[in-house]
């Protein structure tokens, strides 16, 4: 094959139509190829009717690009973006499930929950559970914190994803319902313009 | 649910009258629509209500009743490759639908155009693990181009359309329906159908770049040695005309692969013959030398790249396919020129130069002059010792003149074929490429020529793969169909043999495979036939199977242990093809 090219994590975004046996059809799509994912989320997008997914990998951007082309062979996927992680803005939502008795006790933990922004969602006398949003790495973080004071329970969401440069698919649908192919059956238009964009 | 069986409704300003009509027979007027005249099936169960309806359309739909459902998978990929239409296949739940596995996995991998419908248990029992229920829908979603179930009988219409729409355009493939028994039965308003010609998440015609095509033309008017690689593109695109003004403008050596054969004709003067494994010298040897390699409507598949590593390294890559996901699937390309060949094909042949390369050309005749020294007439030609399947191929190509049908099966006899077949007609050459399926060519066969009736169709199938589907012969004794069978058989499975020999030393493992009296079961189906072992009696033999009223069978004692040569052993680069 070309030059080995490093693997790292890849953001895959597709639209589709909100279909029965959809969701299997792009999971062996990975699976066929025996690519583990990181990360699936399903929802809807700004578009009524159209779904979303967004799935993030580590991979090489050879394999990605390969696996995109196959995901937008599909009839029912519309289009398909990969983007690395400089050109997203993500998040991913986490619960912390901590006894009361503990948080309450210790200043140290309320201090901490403070530094990692995290919010009281729900206070029973039993447990307290928090949310925090972030990158990956913020979220696992807080849970190595916690570890020390009983943790309980942890869950941590799929990654939600918008990609900066996209101006959405409302565009995008018409250019589809019109009948009149548009040049972007091929080439993923975002990759190579992270220059362009607003970063935060 | 109405009570009646019509009901006045108004649309607009006039008043017409919109019929109840059950599920099924929803499905049979759109099948009828669509353009189906055949359908390969078998019923069952969870299939009767559609069956029933069938009973009342027979004058518009001819059903081939098959003696198992991999046969009718089979016989519409044969009615397909030879007809350019939508092969159509019914089947029941459970086994019936899993029976039809392997013949939808052949038509994914070999992009046949095939619309497979089967029943299912009732709606409210999904689930439930109902007698004859089985989740086709998830076990058939990687091996389709598109599958739905239908749980309601107003939703047909609209699937049916879709589903041929899907099967036939872009790159064409297989596509299923399942259809719940309660949705079979089930009577709705139907307001006639409507063909389906656009769903707004399918592109099945990329648009052309125009600038894609120019650079394209540069590079072939700058190319010394410009190399066209064809596959079953140009036939699935119908672009044969197409094609042939391409390379005769271009004066291009072109070469092909085993499903792309028979898209020029095999005498065409630039037609230098076939690639791959166990394809031509010349052209897999100068793959490794030529500057500009063209690529139309083929995937690299490893049995014709061998090594890719060490594949066409030199040369700059011109891919036109259709289908984006094989751009750079395999081989990276210089220039993607993706698209419809018929509509990609025509631009190019504009913008290149008329040329004639002839002595790049001769280059190829070279290599032609030491394999047909070394291999090719003693093969085809021998005068002593037992039969081979290369004189049998040869023999049969002077009495058909090139102008049959020939489907093959899979292993050595489906090398010899290919290689020494005569084709001067597309949609000749019909096998199973990709997928490898033996079992292929008796089913394929049968359709192939209720697909082609006009033409003869002669079967050509090894020892091993004949009995993988023996039954069908009951499909041609039932349907009277004409389809001239000719066994090669050596007794062994030889394809595995031969590599056995060449790289197991010889440790024959399981490939001794005993046969039964072909010409008695075939006569025990009312199919005349004879068995042939003298050189002698060859001719006369394959004259009185091609002469014969009606379906023959002949088989053909051959030498057991002959390898298929030339080969480009596994894990070797093209350029290292071995002769002997």
């Amino acid at each position: 094959m070309e030059a080995n090219q490093d693997k790292k994590e890849f953001n895959i975004t597709v639209y589709t139509e909100n279909q029965v046996g959809l969701l299997n059809r792009i999971a062996i799509i990975f699976s066929r190829r025996k690519l583990n994912l990181d990360s699936l989320n399903t929802s809807p997008s700004e578009v009524e009717s159209i779904h979303r997914f967004n799935i993030v990998l580590t991979e090489t951007e050879d394999v990605i690009r390969k696996v995109a082309r196959q995901l937008e062979k599909q009839v029912e996927v519309l289009k398909v973006y990969f983007n690395a992680n400089e050109d997203i803005i993500w998040q991913e939502l986490a619960l912390y499930k901590v006894p009361t008795e503990i948080i309450a006790e210790k200043v140290s933990v309320e201090r901490l929950l403070r530094q990692y922004g995290a919010r009281v969602v729900v206070i029973r006398s039993d447990y307290t559970v928090f949310e925090t949003t972030g990158h990956r790495e913020e979220t696992d973080a807080l849970v190595e914190v916690l570890q020390q004071y009983g943790l309980i329970e942890f869950v941590r969401s799929a990654r939600v994803a918008i990609i900066k440069a996209s101006d959405g698919f409302h565009a995008k649908l018409r250019e589809f319902e019109r009948l009149e192919p548009g040049e972007h059956a091929v080439e993923n238009e975002y990759l190579n313009k992270g220059e362009k964009v607003f970063t935060m | 649910m109405q009570q009646k069986d019509a009901l006045l409704t108004k649309t607009n300003e006039t008043t017409v009258m919109v019929e109840e009509l059950s599920g099924s027979e929803i499905l049979l007027k759109g099948l009828i629509e669509e353009g189906v005249d055949t359908i390969f099936g078998y019923p069952g169960g969870a299939i009767m209500p559609i069956y029933d309806a069938l009973y009342d359309y027979t004058d518009h739909l001819k059903h081939i009743l098959v003696r198992h459902e991999q046969g009718a998978t089979h016989a519409a990929q044969g009615y397909a490759r030879s007809s350019g239409r939508v092969g159509v296949v019914f089947a029941t739940s459970g086994p019936g639908a899993t029976n039809l596995i392997t013949g939808i996995a052949d038509a994914q991998i070999d992009s046949t155009p095939m619309v497979c419908i089967t029943g299912q248990v009732f709606a409210h029992l999904l689930g439930t693990d109902a007698f004859q229920e089985t989740d086709v829908i998830n076990i058939t979603t990687p091996i389709t181009k598109w599958n739905y179930q239908v749980t309601d009988a107003s939703e047909i219409p609209e699937v049916l359309a879709k589903a041929f729409h899907i099967a036939k355009t872009g790159r064409p493939g297989p596509v299923l329906i399942d259809i719940t028994k309660n949705a079979q039965i089930q009577k709705v308003e139907f307001e006639g159908y409507k063909k389906c010609d656009h769903i707004r998440s399918y592109r099945p015609y990329p648009i052309v770049r125009t600038s894609y095509v120019e650079q394209a033309a540069a590079l072939i008017n700058q190319a010394k040695k410009p190399f066209v690689l064809f596959g079953q593109g140009v036939l699935l695109g119908n672009a044969e005309k197409e094609f042939k003004a391409f390379v005769e403008k271009a004066g291009i050596p072109s070469a092909w692969t085993i499903m792309g054969a028979g898209a020029i004709a095999t005498d065409h003067p630039l037609n230098v013959g076939m690639l791959g494994m166990h394809g031509n010298y010349g052209p897999n040897v100068l793959t490794n030398e030529c500057d500009v390699l063209i690529a139309i409507g083929m995937r690299f598949d490893d049995r014709v790249t061998g090594r890719l590593d060490k594949y066409a390294k030199q040369a700059k890559v011109i891919h036109l396919d259709i289908d984006p996901a094989e751009i750079d699937k395999n081989v990276k390309a210089t220039v993607p020129v993706w698209g419809d060949c018929k509509q990609t094909l025509p631009l190019l042949t504009a913008l290149v130069e008329e040329k004639k390369h002839t002595e790049w050309l001769s280059k190829f005749r070279s290599f032609d002059k030491i394999e047909n020294e070394q291999l090719i007439h003693p093969e085809l030609n021998p005068t002593e010792g037992e039969l081979t399947m290369g004189e049998v191929i040869h023999q049969l190509n002077l009495l058909t003149n090139g102008d049959a049908i020939i489907v093959t099966d899979v292993g050595q006899h489906q090398m010899i074929a290919c290689r020494y077949a005569k084709f001067n007609h597309t949609r000749s050459n019909i096998t199973s490429g990709g997928l490898g399926t033996m079992g292929f060519a008796l089913p394929a066969a049968i359709g192939a020529k209720f697909g082609a009736q006009d033409k003869t169709v002669v079967a050509v199938i090894g020892d091993g793969g004949f009995q993988m589907t023996i039954q069908e012969l009951g499909t041609i004794m039932q349907s009277g169909i004409d389809v001239k069978i000719m066994i090669l058989n050596n007794q062994f499975l030889g394809m595995v043999r031969q590599w056995q020999e060449l790289f197991n030393d010889r440790r024959y493992s399981f490939v001794d495979i005993t046969s039964p009296d072909f010409v008695a079961v075939a006569k025990g189906y009312y199919i005349d036939g004879q068995k042939v072992s003298e050189r002698a009696n060859l001719v006369d033999a394959l004259k009185t199977m091609l002469n014969s009223k009606g379906s023959y069978l002949l088989e053909v004692m051959v030498t057991k242990e002959n390898n298929v040569f030339p080969m480009v052993p596994q894990g070797c680069s093209v350029s290292e093809i071995r002769l002997k």
